[in-house]
């Protein structure tokens, strides 16, 4: 009894040091480029340049900063319109390639529209500069038809963010449409059957039994999408470089934030902004991670 | 009412339209990938003029490619071996660090799981661009900026690794298997590396893809730690070349270093290995992402 009791605690103890062993080295990365930063940027935002306490200075300076509210605006447009993009377009194309007869033709679809998620970042944006471009564009018909016969027609400011979208949405949306497929795999197929035997058409099905049950997938990838959204950066830096001043190099949240530490050499300001994007970052994923359950293995 | 010939001529509507959008949105995802992969092949002149499918000339491809490799003294091949270096330095620390802290999350009992678990799931479900601005004023204070150190460390810290081993060891590898070789009197180390790890080569070739796409493609954080054209992986230097092509600078004028077809090629280069690896891994990370697929 106390022999195998003792067996017990040692191979606990073993399995603790283990275990503590396992981890140690993601423990120290998950330190160095996740809670240090956060803290140091937290310390910088709280502070001033001498390293005094500011109090919450840093924040009402970049907030009214006359570049601030624009930028939030030109996110925010452009995130309504991503997520716009993302409920109705790729949950319906899912839907329609999951309901086709033929298994090649699926496996097809599906890797036709994953294909350009292997172009993101600067690829991607370059790419589309070019197809933006009417002198050049393999679409160029279709933008002149639309009245755009100059690269500076279709680059307005009024333009952007439905260009960001649909750039977002051409390298994104393929990953997704794999992701919502998967959800719908794992609806048992005798439901279907019996919302058929009901009498309930496609569509009927769709939106009464298919949507409702893979509703968790859908939160889950406009959660992510809204978070990263947020984040945009690398398609207004390029296009600001590449559109003689019509776009400015302060237009995203991020940009502002990376000009207040690259020209203006305002550390503090800049920590500030992050930790705005961090905390909305933060709280929207935590929300999910509280109340979506990832975690069902354990 | 119903009749049969109004079935038929309502599937046949129905199968009409959803390959009508099905078709459009295939000619939406892959026209600029076509058109990618043939403009480098042209001339400045038939970029403009020509049908923009037509097949370029490998006359002009040699051309455009010599231009290429010449630009500011070989920066491009510089470039392309810095993207290299760093996203393979990374992929190996990546998998180093993320397996086997997977494995201890799912299979070991210890004190600190449940919260490494949460800030896992936390910080993988974060943009990793919320963390770029943070780590660079981390990096600057310690001064380490413009070192391969400052973007291989962060690209090597993978919380969504983590995460996709977490989740392969709690559900594909049996506790029972681990516990028969904890009985026969393996220590914990020898049952992953001799058990648990050959089990886990799919799981680790879906970090493995991952970490490396996402580190290929990312430009925002070499972009602020790496400030000389030197260290520059390639996404960072293809914006430099933006920058010295007369379409989008017309300050450069006829004086421009790099032709538009140049700057084709070279975004072609950039998104290559990506996406040779994507054509040549499809069938697993398809599976991967629509993973739960019990049918096809």
């Amino acid at each position: 009894m106390t022999a195998t009791a003792g067996n017990r605690t040692r191979a606990g103890f073993r399995q603790v040091r283990a275990g503590h062993l396992f981890v140690l080295p993601y423990v120290v990365l998950l330190a160095l480029f996740g809670v240090v930063p956060v803290c140091y940027s937290v310390y910088l935002a709280f502070t001033d340049a001498g390293g005094g306490f500011a109090g919450f200075s840093n924040f009402t300076r970049t907030a009214t900063d006359y570049r601030f509210l624009p930028a939030l605006g030109h996110v925010a447009v452009y995130l309504v319109i991503w997520l716009a993009m993302l409920s109705v377009l790729v949950v319906s194309l899912t839907l329609v390639v999951h309901q086709l007869a033929s298994r090649r033709t699926k496996a097809v679809i599906r890797l036709a529209y994953y294909i350009p998620g292997a172009l993101a970042g600067a690829s991607s944006v370059l790419l589309w500069l070019f197809v933006l471009d009417p002198t050049v564009s393999p679409v160029a018909p279709l933008l002149k038809a639309m009245g755009s016969d100059h690269f500076t027609d279709v680059i307005t400011p009024g333009h952007l963010p439905v260009i960001f979208a649909i750039i977002a949405f051409w390298t994104g949306a393929g990953g997704w449409i794999l992701v919502l497929y998967g959800a719908l795999n794992t609806i048992p197929a005798d439901v279907i059957v019996a919302a058929k035997m009901d009498g309930a058409g496609r569509i009927r099905t769709a939106l009464s039994i298919q949507l409702p049950m893979i509703r968790k997938s859908i939160t889950y990838m406009l959660i992510l999408a809204f978070a990263a959204g947020t984040q945009l950066f690398v398609e207004p830096q390029l296009i600001s470089q590449a559109s003689f001043g019509v776009v400015p190099n302060d237009y995203s949240v991020n940009q502002l934030a990376y000009q207040f530490a690259f020209t203006q050499n305002d550390f503090n300001g800049s920590a500030a902004i992050a930790l705005d994007l961090l905390v909305i970052a933060l709280v929207s994923t935590s929300l999910f991670v509280t109340r979506g359950r990832l975690f069902d293995t354990d | 009412m119903s009749t049969p010939a109004s079935v038929t001529a309502q599937r046949w509507a129905w199968r009409s339209l959803t390959s009508v959008i099905l078709i459009v949105f295939g000619i939406f995802f892959l026209v600029p990938v076509v058109w990618l992969l043939l403009a480098g092949a042209k001339t400045d002149h038939e970029l403009v003029s020509a049908n923009p499918f037509s097949p370029g000339s490998l006359q002009a491809l040699r051309h455009n490619w010599g231009a290429l490799m010449s630009f500011q003294g070989g920066a491009v091949k510089t470039w392309m071996k810095n993207s290299v270096l760093y996203a393979l330095l990374a992929l190996v620390i990546t998998l180093a660090v993320s397996i086997p802290a997977g494995y201890a999350l799912a299979k070991l009992r210890f004190k600190g799981r449940r919260l490494l678990l949460i800030t896992t799931l936390v910080v993988m479900l974060m943009p990793t661009s919320a963390l770029v601005l943070p780590i660079f004023l981390e990096v600057n204070y310690v001064h380490l900026v413009n070192t391969p150190l400052s973007v291989v460390l962060p690209f090597s810290f993978f919380p969504f690794g983590v995460y996709l081993a977490y989740i392969y060891f709690a559900e594909a590898v049996p506790g029972e298997l681990l516990e028969a070789a904890k009985i026969d009197g393996c220590s914990e180390v020898g049952i992953f590396t001799r058990i648990a790890l050959p089990l886990a080569m799919p799981v680790v070739a879906l970090v493995g893809f991952f970490s490396f796409v996402q580190n290929w493609n990312n430009f925002f954080l070499p972009y602020v730690m790496l400030p000389g054209s030197n260290a520059y992986p390639m996404q960072v230097g293809l914006s430099q070349m933006l920058t010295s092509t007369p379409n989008f600078n017309p300050v450069v004028g006829a004086n421009a270093e790099v032709s538009p077809p140049e700057l084709v090629l070279a975004t072609l280069i950039s998104a290559a290995p990506v996406l040779v690896i994507f054509l040549l891994a499809q069938r697993y990370v398809v599976g991967g992402l629509t993973a739960g697929a019990t049918k096809g």
